[in-house]
């Protein structure tokens, strides 16, 4: 296939490689704890987001039961496990960002400080 | 009927017990050591019987809310996951009856909160090992690693800057391994591990699966601290608390070694990984590396819990090693070395833990011959571990390694082989040195005349210590019985 | 906080806004069964009612609102709900979660099925509000000498 075909065709994956990127430049480069904190937030939504991405069909509605439409031909429902499967993912990355607010709070009450070349010359 | 639902009892009578301790702290604050304690027996007992179970009867399959896999989340309770889950249990059993003392020292008032999440701990580990469902296993390791950052966090003054590096570390780990299994999920459709071992062999040619194949070897190798992926281990076992390391050290990268096992050998099967790629030789490699730079790098150490952490990374590239090396000897020797490092390094980190408590520090170079005479059974405890670390027969240690030689020579790698005689000196120079520097007499401690006493620490710190030391004697002696299971263990197409 | 705002918008639409988010996290959680919402999302939802509270009022107020004290017991309770109607389908024979087992007289097996999931999502909606107020108090708690 031509390159425009394989940019446009996959915009969703091409989206979902630049948040993933977006998130590991902020893990590494920045300096500050909380940023670093972030970066790793926006890592789980890339992943997050991609399989939502994998769910959807042609054509097809909300899988919802309703009166008036015949439930008998699965391709006219969109996927549902992923969106499943993702709800405790999402769950799982809030009890994560929780437990490392309640590390970086400790880390500010003892060195009074969140920059993490400060705290390696405090930590010598 | 306990026969029945034995798989799904075991994970959850620990979370069980990690409900009912906040709601009975509310009303007396002292009732948390015993709950705990009598769960984890309750569930050392269970795991026996299954155990004994599965060997006279086969494996138990279980199907959680009765929907028939591969539609609904199934446990599996076979020969390889009633052993490791024995193991966990076992030595999790001994370490919680040990840390009362320490806890009460360490972290006063805090009692309730720590053996909650202790309870949160085992209740992942015991999850993991059983499931047999892809999505199961990220949430189990989610669960496991969420409680042992918050048990590593309350330790000394560096503890949690240690801690939020291994939940950065430790979090990425764990999404690459949810991408990896979203990749087979899209390519295949379902998320059961038996199902997907009959139709991956049916999409061989795909670039997807050679992705998601790496994808989950790097995400669990960082939960595993495989060479490269190692860095969180050495800071987070210093700087927690006593207890904690002693909990999390031997068990914790054993799970991720059983998770690795699971997926390599019975999800993807033996002959994708070895033959068609070359994933084994890549494990093997690093684990190499890993064997070499722990063990030289733990030599360097002044304090003694950083130098069995550094050792902690050399141990888990022997079971690295005997996962890449791929044939039949190589497997026994992994398994055998996750049931003797598990009874060692628990061992080693509880002497460790009571050295500091009594004395107030754990500096290798201030271990003077005064500790023969004032905890004699704590060292020779600390003794029977060293030496089976060092390989010494008819210890534990030797046998897993001997079975690491034979896989590395029928391979013809004779590089490894090299690798695993020399880690064997290198272990051997850092543990005699803490035994001369304990047993031998100094030449200037002989003008001290004062009497010195004995000063051996409780009996309830100190009962779970040698109970563990005469297993490894008794490991040891009986390992042919133990080989014997474990070739009922192996996945089809090995032997 | 400790001091409440001062601004006196912020006090009359808090007070008028906290109980409406709170009903429609109810709706959310009781129709999480056959169309979008369930135990996750309407505990969140729950939560942020009780955080405006929080955020706005001074600190005698918002304890009589929800008590920080009873956090992680209500949770805990929550969660043995969920492992309670489990229990119960493992004592009636069949596997752990196993809907259709539950001991309700005169409903057939679809329905107890479609009923058993409504128990467990009431049961992680308490633990899911109980949960983030307590992550929120206790960040707070060592906020003595900076007033915001």
């Amino acid at each position: 296939m031509n390159l425009f075909d394989f940019i446009a065709g996959h915009y969703d994956y091409w989206f979902i490689i630049i948040l993933l990127a977006i998130g590991l430049y902020g893990m590494t480069v920045k300096k500050n704890l909380v940023k670093k904190l972030i970066g790793m937030t926006i890592f789980q939504a890339a992943v997050i987001l991609f399989y939502i991405s994998s769910a959807i069909k042609a054509d097809a509605t909300v899988p919802i039961i309703m009166e008036n439409l015949p439930v008998d031909n699965p391709a006219n429902y969109i996927n549902p496990l992923p969106h499943a499967l993702m709800l405790t993912a999402i769950v799982v990355g809030v009890a994560t960002v929780g437990v490392a607010f309640a590390l970086l709070i400790l880390i500010y009450k003892n060195y009074k400080t969140l920059d993490e070349n400060e705290l390696l010359e405090l930590m010598k | 009927m306990i026969e029945k639902n034995l798989p799904a009892i075991i994970p959850l009578l620990f979370l069980f017990a990690s409900l009912i301790i906040p709601l009975l702290g509310v009303w007396k604050k002292n009732l948390a050591y015993p709950i705990a304690t009598l769960t984890a027996l309750a569930s050392a007992i269970l795991s026996l019987y299954g155990f004994v179970f599965v060997i006279l009867t086969g494996p138990i399959n279980y199907y959680f809310g009765g929907w028939i896999p591969p539609i609904g989340i199934e446990y599996v309770y076979d020969h390889l996951s009633s052993f490791v889950v024995l193991v966990i249990n076992f030595v999790a059993l001994f370490v919680i009856a040990y840390s009362y003392q320490p806890v009460e020292k360490e972290l006063p008032g805090k009692q309730t909160a720590y053996y909650s999440v202790v309870m949160l701990l085992l209740t992942g580990f015991n999850g993991m090992i059983i499931t047999g469902d892809l999505f199961n296993l990220y949430v189990f390791i989610e669960i496991s690693s969420l409680a042992s950052y918050a048990l590593i966090g309350v330790g000394d003054k560096k503890a949690p800057f240690a801690a939020f590096k291994y939940l950065i570390i430790g979090t990425i780990g764990a999404s690459f391994y949810l991408l990896g299994i979203g990749y087979l999920y899209f390519m295949s459709g379902t998320l059961n591990m038996n199902d997907l071992y009959n139709i991956l062999p049916h999409m061989n040619d795909s670039p997807t699966i050679i992705v998601a194949l790496i994808l989950i070897v790097v995400g669990l190798g960082i939960k595993m601290a495989i060479f490269p992926m190692h860095g969180w281990l050495p800071d987070s076992y210093t700087h927690a608390p006593s207890s904690s390391s002693a909990l999390i050290a031997p068990i914790g990268t054993k799970v991720g070694a059983y998770a690795m096992i699971r997926l390599l050998y019975f999800v993807f099967g033996l002959n994708y990984f070895s033959q068609e790629l070359a994933v084994s030789d890549l494990i093997a490699i690093f684990s190499s590396a890993g064997i070499i730079f722990g063990s030289i790098l733990a030599i360097a150490q002044k304090e003694m819990k950083r130098m069995l952490a550094y050792s902690s990374v050399a141990q888990i590239g022997y079971i690295g090693l005997g996962i890449g090396l791929a044939n039949p000897f190589g497997f026994i020797g992994a398994v055998l070395h996750l049931l003797n490092h598990a009874f060692m390094k628990a061992t080693l980190f509880m002497v460790a833990g009571s050295i500091i408590m009594k004395e107030g520090h754990s500096d290798i170079f201030k271990f003077d011959d005064t500790y023969r005479k004032k905890y004699p059974w704590t060292m020779a405890a600390f003794t029977v571990a060293a030496l089976s670390m060092v390989g010494l027969p008819p210890l534990a240690g030797f046998f897993s390694k001997w079975y690491l030689a034979l896989g590395t020579i029928e391979n013809s790698s004779w590089l490894f082989l090299a690798v695993i005689l020399i880690s064997s000196l290198l272990n051997a120079v850092y543990f005699f040195r803490i035994l001369e520097k304990v047993y031998m007499k100094s030449p200037e401690a002989s003008a001290a005349k004062e009497e010195i006493k004995r000063n051996e620490i409780q009996f309830s710190m100190l009962i779970p210590i040698l109970v563990l030391a005469i297993g490894l004697i008794v490991l040891g002696i009986l390992n042919f019985i133990i080989v014997e299971h474990i070739y009922k263990m192996m996945p089809e197409g090995m032997l | 906080m400790k001091h409440g705002s001062s601004s006196p918008i912020i006090l009359l639409l808090s007070r008028v806004l906290s109980p409406y988010i709170m009903l429609f996290g109810m709706y959310v959680i009781f129709h999480g069964h056959y169309s979008p919402g369930g135990g996750f999302q309407g505990g969140a939802l729950l939560a942020s009612s009780i955080i405006l509270i929080r955020i706005a009022m001074e600190e005698k107020v918002h304890q009589l609102h929800f008590n920080k004290a009873y956090g992680i017991p209500l949770g805990a309770v929550g969660v043995l709900i969920f492992f309670g109607v489990g229990f119960i389908a493992l004592i009636m024979g069949g596997h752990f979660l196993d809907y259709g087992l539950l001991p309700f007289p005169g409903i057939i097996t679809a329905e107890l099925r479609f009923y058993g999931i409504l128990l467990i999502e009431v049961g992680v909606g308490l633990a899911v509000m109980t949960i983030l107020v307590s992550i929120y108090d206790n960040l707070l708690e060592e906020d003595d000498d900076e007033s915001i």
